[in-house]
């Protein structure tokens, strides 16, 4: 067994996982609204992917101009129309809102794409590798997936500590009732928070459908990596979320050393054992 | 002229009235106090004019419009700021960034970052630090520089006294003179009679919901202790 191989192999997933973990992050961070239905929206992204590719014969990177615009304003629209009247009391509605949003996402591709297989053709990009010094050779895919998710995750720091939107999010964040006494639209801003979320969704779920096919049901598990990202990491922060992802990416990649069927399993329980010995996750910052 | 008034206003918390046919006014430039015993309203009066909380849309006017139903986001850029009580900053951002945010979402005018530095030159040598890291009479000051970063015609201050020592108090009062002779027309709710009286140029003193009196204060005050303390109390 190759063990460095399985350490850089892991790391590149780990971008990935990280990708599919920043929107979730920030929606809680920003509204404390848990997205049951964030793993369903990266698969929407990949069919969204899926049909321009189609429609228009676009390459899939170059599709994401095209994705990117309408997650964020899907995001929007549901934030503002549907998910803001669910939010300032319990924490149960928005569970049960976007559990609901979840199966109709579901029920909807199942319906318009049918239950097969489909994956995101990225031509001779795919085969191509790079051998790394040390001798490990890992595929070109692998490394511009965890570029793009430090890039986003660089882009997202940015954005939060240094420009007056990010200060908005914040602020919201800390005290929507305070936040309104500056002059913060709060339903504006959360509207703004989902669509920021599902711009990395977008990214997520197109990068992910290059990688392995999705079907309609394939959301809930994104959602279960997404989830243990997070709380690896520590609820909150932001690079903790990446090196949540890549600790969950070297588990799955231990595991899938030994037998494909260890793979997801592997995962798992490098959660539990973090959950167990640090329940706060490895950098928290939110405490409540 | 008149800048603020409320007629009737009346204000809820669920079932529960707090406020009754609350007729108010100030003028441009004035500086009033409201006192009052706890639970007397104070601070629900305030949250009625910025629009935290509801009420009719006749009951509230600043600067001839009806302004009772419209959300707190658009009464701040209309030019009323508000101090809170207990001064809730944002406990993940800096001082500067408390101030910044003061001003990023509401109206243009004078006030800016330096000015609120000149007036609080403490906060400046401050401003990189976390919010919560301040004593509680520095917290305060930035409390109040995020409400005139809003560039506020009309500042509300609730309870600034509270919880301070008296040597800074009075630091903070002397502040809000020079607020006030820069034209800002401002509003202080206290429950320290005396340190609000000797502030204002008039006074209301509400109790139970009610204006119970009203009249001058400072230099100009006619009515006596005892009527004052009767109509905070109650007897």
């Amino acid at each position: 067994m190759n063990w460095y191989s399985i350490l850089v192999q892991g790391t590149l997933l780990g971008g990935l996982y990280a990708l599919f973990a920043i929107g979730l992050s920030l929606t809680f961070g920003i509204m404390r609204l848990v997205n049951i239905a964030h793993g369903d929206l990266i698969t929407l992204s990949a069919f969204v992917a899926l049909m321009a590719v189609d429609m228009l014969e676009l390459h899939p990177l170059v599709s994401l101009a095209i994705v990117i615009p309408v997650m964020f304003g899907l995001g929007y629209l549901l934030q503002r129309g549907v998910l803001n009247f669910t939010l300032g009391g319990s924490i149960l509605p928005p569970l049960l809102v976007t559990f609901g949003l979840s199966v109709i996402i579901q029920n909807v591709l199942l319906e318009g794409f049918g239950a097969d297989m489909r994956r995101l053709n990225a031509g001779p990009i795919e085969i191509e590798s790079v051998t790394l010094p040390g001798g490990v050779t890992v595929g070109l895919m692998p490394i511009i997936v965890f570029a793009i998710a430090l890039v986003s995750l660089g882009g997202l720091q940015y954005l939060l500590y240094r420009t007056r939107l990010g200060r908005a999010f914040r602020a919201a964040s800390d005290d929507p009732a305070s936040a309104e006494l500056m002059g913060i639209n709060k339903n504006h801003l959360y509207a703004l928070a989902m669509g920021l979320a599902l711009i990395f969704t977008a990214l997520a779920g197109v990068l992910f459908a290059m990688r392995t096919s999705v079907d309609p049901a394939s959301g809930p598990i994104r959602l279960i990596f997404a989830f243990e990202a997070i709380i690896i990491g520590g609820l909150g922060s932001l690079w903790g979320t990446l090196i949540g992802g890549i600790v969950l990416g070297i588990a799955q990649s231990i595991g899938a050393a030994f037998s494909v069927q260890w793979q997801i399993l592997a995962g798992h329980v490098a959660f539990l054992v973090i959950l167990l010995v640090k329940p706060d996750g490895l950098f928290p910052r939110i405490k409540d | 002229m008149t800048l603020l008034s409320t007629h009737n206003l009346r204000a809820y918390y669920g079932d529960f009235q707090a406020l009754f046919d609350v007729d108010f006014a100030i003028d441009a430039g004035e500086t009033v106090a409201i006192i009052g015993a706890n639970g007397a309203g104070k601070t629900t009066f305030l949250r009625a004019v910025v629009g935290a909380l509801d009420c009719e849309q006749e009951m509230v006017q600043f600067d001839g419009l009806p302004i009772g139903r419209l959300a707190a986001h658009d009464v701040v850029r209309l030019g009323i700021a508000m101090v809170p009580e207990g001064r809730k900053l944002f406990p993940s951002l800096s001082v500067e960034e408390n101030l910044r945010i003061g001003g990023d979402y509401s109206r243009r005018g004078p006030w800016t970052l330096e000015r609120v530095y000149k007036l609080f030159p403490i906060l400046a040598e401050r401003r990189d630090t976390p919010s919560t890291a301040l004593s509680g009479g520095q917290q305060q000051m930035v409390a109040i520089g995020r409400a005139l970063m809003s560039n506020p015609r009309l500042l509300l201050c609730d309870e600034l006294s509270l919880g301070l020592a008296p040597v800074i108090i009075g630091e903070i009062y002397a502040r809000l003179a020079t607020i006030s002779a820069e034209g800002t027309t401002l509003v202080i709710v206290e429950q320290d009679t005396n340190r609000a009286l000797a502030a204002a140029d008039r006074f209301y003193c509400f109790q139970k919901g009610r204006v119970s009196l009203t009249g001058a204060a400072g230099g100009k005050q006619t009515i006596d202790r005892a009527t004052i303390t009767a109509a905070y109390f109650g007897l």
